[in-house]
């Protein structure tokens, strides 16, 4: 992994703690990816999520509205969903990160939010559908999901969607919660 | 949209941090990045240094000794939302913090950081101010104490020096008996706030009103206290009537501007209804004669 902008960094060193980094230095960071060590040498403006798809090519992030309303760019960070737009590649240093790439088992089995997600008809365009995976998954493996569907909207009112209505990902995150809890 | 071009650092310590503000002419704090890298990726704002605070272990702590819940800055605004200790001392804090922004951005976003970014919508120094909290600045100099009520100077802009650090911020906890509630209006649920209300009210033996706080954010320049309405809740019986005067004079004191969320007339109108429903919602859970 060689840096970003095409550029050799191959003596970039880790942050230190007394160094002004110029926007042309590049800082190592060492993380994990999808349960891969990944070392790479990032300029200190870099985002996340250009990171994560420019530099590491892992494009099933998407970039919406790059303020962090759209919700399409939330990956998780030591287990915990975050916007990877509002996120500076140096800040996940040392951390885990998970993209939507990481759901699916190795052999290629759909996660059951991916699942749920197709048989619902959670998703058309699909371009918010990374976000909202990342975020239902975290809501239905570690919180406990609204009773009511208003409930569910609202819990899941960090991800825009503009083509279904919400229906179909309300109904998806319902059916992956229902799967995940009977197996308890 | 990328940010500027900026220098960046790291530093390991607090003093490290506090050097590096010194040192610098016109530099930014990343803190949670929840509100400073849109303004950076908008171009808002063009420092020349970023201080990035991820490496200063010391600012994510809380205490809750002595009346005050202490906050280092640090702190993501989730862990405080979700502390079980400061739910027993101030629920108010967990009830006013299920309105910014959503779960995702909580999770990175810091306490610290929404309080030194002083959007006049944002609930934590509207929180602050109904609460008569306190901000603990450092600079190399030393520290000081600062109200709630002299810290929020205008929009985005708060009285710490650019050689100063937040590094602290301190709720009192509530009286036993004490009621409470925040409630705010937006369009969709987690969006910045047309406008916000929160209330405490405590009760005297006689069941009238001892003491009745409200403050509003997303009204004005800064959040506000409604002293007006304060002065004329006390002493007398809590119920619609007089929470609905309150809501009046509420609204009578305020003098906010159009914009493309809100007229100032519908925000005042908002913020009426607003002040009547949260003392509604305080009063019933204040504690009766004690």
């Amino acid at each position: 992994m060689n840096g970003n902008h095409g550029t050799n960094h191959l003596d970039a060193e880790p942050v230190d703690g007394d160094t002004r980094y110029g926007p042309d230095d590049r800082i190592a960071i060492s993380l994990t990816v999808n349960g891969e060590k990944v070392e790479a040498a990032v300029s200190p403006r870099l985002l996340l999520s250009d990171f994560l798809r420019g530099d590491l090519g892992l494009t099933g992030t998407h970039v919406g509205c790059e303020h962090g309303v759209c919700g399409a760019c939330t990956v998780h960070l030591d287990g915990v969903p975050a916007r990877s737009c509002l996120t500076m590649a140096v800040q996940v240093d040392g951390m885990e990160v998970r993209t939507v790439e990481g759901l699916a088992g190795s052999d290629g089995t759909l996660h059951p939010v991916q699942r749920a997600f197709r048989e619902c008809h959670g998703l058309q365009c699909g371009f918010c559908t990374p976000g909202f995976l990342m975020a239902v998954t975290h809501l239905v493996e570690n919180e406990e999901l609204a009773e009511t569907d208003d409930g569910v909207r609202a819990q899941l009112a960090g991800n825009l969607c503009r083509c279904t209505g919400y229906m179909g990902i309300v109904a998806a995150t319902r059916r992956a919660a229902a799967e995940i809890a009977s197996k308890g | 949209m990328k940010p500027p071009c900026y220098e960046y650092v790291a530093p390991d310590t607090l003093a490290g941090a506090l050097r590096v503000r010194a040192e610098s002419e016109d530099s930014v704090v990343l803190a949670g990045g929840q509100s400073l890298v849109p303004t950076l990726n908008f171009r808002l704002a063009n420092p020349d240094t970023v201080i990035d605070l991820r490496r200063v272990a010391e600012l994510a702590t809380i205490d809750t000794r002595d009346g005050m819940i202490r906050v280092g800055a640090m702190t993501r605004q989730r862990t405080l939302e979700r502390n079980d200790a400061v739910l027993a001392r101030n629920p108010l804090i967990r009830e006013t913090m299920e309105y910014i922004a959503h779960p995702v951005i909580r999770n990175r976003g810091t306490v610290g950081g929404s309080v030194a970014h002083a959007d006049p919508a944002s609930e934590l120094p509207c929180l602050l101010t109904l609460l008569d909290g306190e901000l603990t600045a450092r600079s190399s100099a030393g520290a000081r104490t600062i109200p709630a009520a002299e810290f929020f100077e205008f929009v985005f802009t708060t009285a710490l020096e650019p050689e100063e650090l937040l590094v602290e911020v301190a709720f009192p906890v509530l009286e036993p008996g004490e009621g409470w509630a925040f409630r705010e209006f937006a369009r969709r649920h987690g969006d910045f706030a047309v406008a916000g209300a929160g209330a405490t009210l405590l009760l005297d033996d006689a069941g009238r009103i001892a003491r009745a706080r409200l403050a509003a954010c997303g009204v004005a320049t800064t959040p506000v206290r409604l002293r007006a309405a304060e002065e004329a809740l006390r002493g007398v019986e809590p119920g619609s009537e007089a929470f609905r005067a309150a809501g009046e004079l509420a609204r009578d004191a305020v003098t906010t501007v159009d914009d493309t969320a809100a007229s100032a007339d519908y925000r005042r109108h908002l913020l009426s209804g607003l002040v009547n429903d949260v003392l509604t919602r305080a009063a019933a859970r204040a504690g009766g004669p004690r």
